[in-house]
């Protein structure tokens, strides 16, 4: 119990960094941090991996292998798609010559 | 701890930190793009990372998602054109959501067996990771249907709407308490996902199109809340950390869209402005009487300005109008005329709409200016050229109590000497009110679709 805990303060202070920093974002820049953050959002990956690549041993073994390859799939929409349109969306942006 | 664990937790350390401050170098236009490429990085390392992991065995299926994902993902975001970004964004919510739902479902089947079931603090994670990612998922669809004009960008509502929308989250709260106290149970985690989705799609179904920055902020909050929850179920802090950043930073979006209308998230999430209240009584009922002006003439009265501020509106995207307006930025400043830009904080379907278009449109962003920072140089501008906006320049906002949408913060074009409006058609916006601007001295109404209106207008400037 004491790790959830621990889980939930990382949260919370986590969520305070994020307050913190996204409100120095000026709003030029709103849809690029939504894009870009959306692609951290992709992190989930990290759980989609092991859930499609490990070794199940209970006897839903083949479906939670198939969940997790839709898992790695989605959320790799998210992180590729994710990153490269924030590119695309930045290097637009152009100071006066 | 052995080793190898000791190694991915550092690697999932240096990944939060890039996270961090990958989007710390977002909140400067000179340093953005470096800090998407340090928060890309970081992903690179935590997927490494994991896959270090002694636990995965079989590289082929993960190969198989990841190549899949990839190809969509990539395709997706190069052919994107930028005045879709919305749904863009609102889709990849949508997969981030997806994701968290499919982990947390495999997990639940890891953990269930004859002699198995998920502790208690599995059941809650799971339960909740399914919840919100299974809304957010076909919240995001929705939201994308809507802005790609697949479904109603209508507010929609239907009776017992909320009776509905109350008893459906008491389902999923007794249902979170039954899976947590049977957990070996999965018809009652199965029934979470099954009115977790119904749920998606109620909640911003009602949404009208104009409100969709408000649905967009808010959906990308959830996305990172469900890969919080995906943390909490997988044991990650690293997912906890990345997630509450994301989800920190849908909120403060959603509430500043928010602030932007005079609006409570609540009044927004339940169906918008009461259209009921007749447009004639809010304006008085009087006969507007208003002054048309055909490309000749408007480009004479550009010609005798020395200051022009543009407003871009939703109008500017629908009409692809970006380059022309970036070519008359052009032509004007030949002529020795001061261009600057206003955006309102909710003009377009996104925050930051018009200003990844101009930017596209190659505008230098420092020629891009909030409503805060420009409002008190419209009384000493010649030109106000509104292209495409309508409620957020509406006087009405700042003097007509009886108005939906007095207190909004608007911009305050007509201060200016002379205002041109570029507008399609009387239509009113999105407020469903008639907007007092087009009736005043100093209005001159400009009709036709953006692009051509401003492209004939560039043309007479050239040719003067």
């Amino acid at each position: 119990m004491s790790d959830l805990f621990f889980m939930v303060y990382v949260f919370v202070l986590a969520g305070f960094v994020g307050f913190e920093l996204i409100n120095k974002v000026p709003p030029t820049l709103h849809t690029p941090l939504m894009s870009g953050s959306n692609a951290i959002s992709g992190i989930t990956i990290v759980g989609a991996l092991v859930a499609s690549g490990a070794l199940h041993a209970t006897e839903h073994a083949t479906l939670a292998t198939v969940l997790g390859v839709f898992a790695v799939a989605f959320a790799t929409i998210n992180v590729v798609g994710g990153y490269l349109v924030t590119d695309r969306m930045l290097k637009m942006f152009k100071k006066k010559k | 701890m052995e080793i190898r664990e000791i190694i991915i937790s550092l690697f999932y350390l240096i990944a939060s930190f890039l996270f961090i401050f990958g989007i710390k170098r977002l909140s400067s236009p000179a340093t953005a793009r470096m800090g998407n490429i340090y928060s890309a990085i970081g992903m690179l390392i935590a997927v490494v990372a994991t896959l270090l992991n002694k636990n995965i065995v079989s590289f082929e299926y993960i190969l198989l998602g990841i190549v899949v994902g990839s190809a969509i993902g990539a395709y997706m975001a190069l052919k994107v054109a930028m005045t879709d970004m919305p749904q863009m964004v609102g889709l990849l919510n949508g997969f981030g959501g997806g994701a968290s739902a499919f982990v947390a479902l495999s997990e639940f089947y890891q953990k269930i067996g004859p002699d198995v079931a998920p502790d208690i603090k599995a059941a809650v994670a799971i339960s909740i990771s399914l919840l919100i990612g299974s809304v957010t998922f076909t919240g995001s669809l929705i939201a994308f249907g809507k802005l790609q004009g697949i479904v109603t960008g209508k507010v929609v509502k239907f009776p017992l709407q909320n009776q509905l929308n109350i008893l459906l989250i008491l389902a999923l709260i007794t249902l979170i308490v039954l899976a947590v106290i049977y957990p070996q149970e999965q018809i009652y985690y199965l029934t979470i996902i099954g009115i977790s989705l119904l749920v998606g799609v109620l909640l911003v179904l009602p949404i009208g199109g104009a409100d969709m920055p408000v649905a967009i902020s808010l959906l990308n909050s959830y996305s990172g809340m469900a890969a919080a929850a995906t943390g909490f179920v997988i044991d990650n802090n690293m997912l906890i950390i990345a997630g509450s950043l994301v989800g920190a930073s849908g909120i403060i979006l959603t509430n500043i869209m928010c602030k932007a209308m005079n609006r409570s998230l609540m009044n927004v999430l339940l169906g918008g402005w009461d259209n009921t209240a007749s447009s004639s009584a809010v304006s008085g009922g009087k006969d507007v009487v208003i002054k048309s002006v055909d490309s000749e003439e408007a480009a004479s009265i550009f010609d005798a300005a020395s200051s022009v501020i543009v407003v871009p509106g939703y109008g500017m995207a629908v009409a692809q109008a970006q380059h022309a307006v970036k070519e008359l930025m052009d032509v004007l400043e030949k002529r020795g005329i001061s261009v600057k830009f206003a955006v309102h904080p909710v003009a377009g379907r996104m925050p930051g709409h018009m200003n990844i278009l101009l930017a596209e449109s190659n505008v230098p962003y420092d020629k891009l200016y909030a409503l805060e920072d420009i409002n008190d140089d419209f009384k000493t501008t010649d030109v106000s050229l509104v292209i495409g906006a309508n409620d957020v320049v509406n006087p009405a906002a700042r003097s007509n109590p009886e108005s939906p949408i007095y207190g909004m913060p608007i911009l305050n074009v007509d201060y200016s000497r002379t205002v041109i409006v570029v507008k399609r058609s009387m239509a009113a916006g999105y407020a469903g009110i008639d907007n007092d601007l087009f009736g005043l001295d100093n209005t001159f109404m400009y009709f036709g679709d953006a692009k051509d209106a401003i492209t004939k207008l560039n043309n007479e400037l050239k040719n003067m």
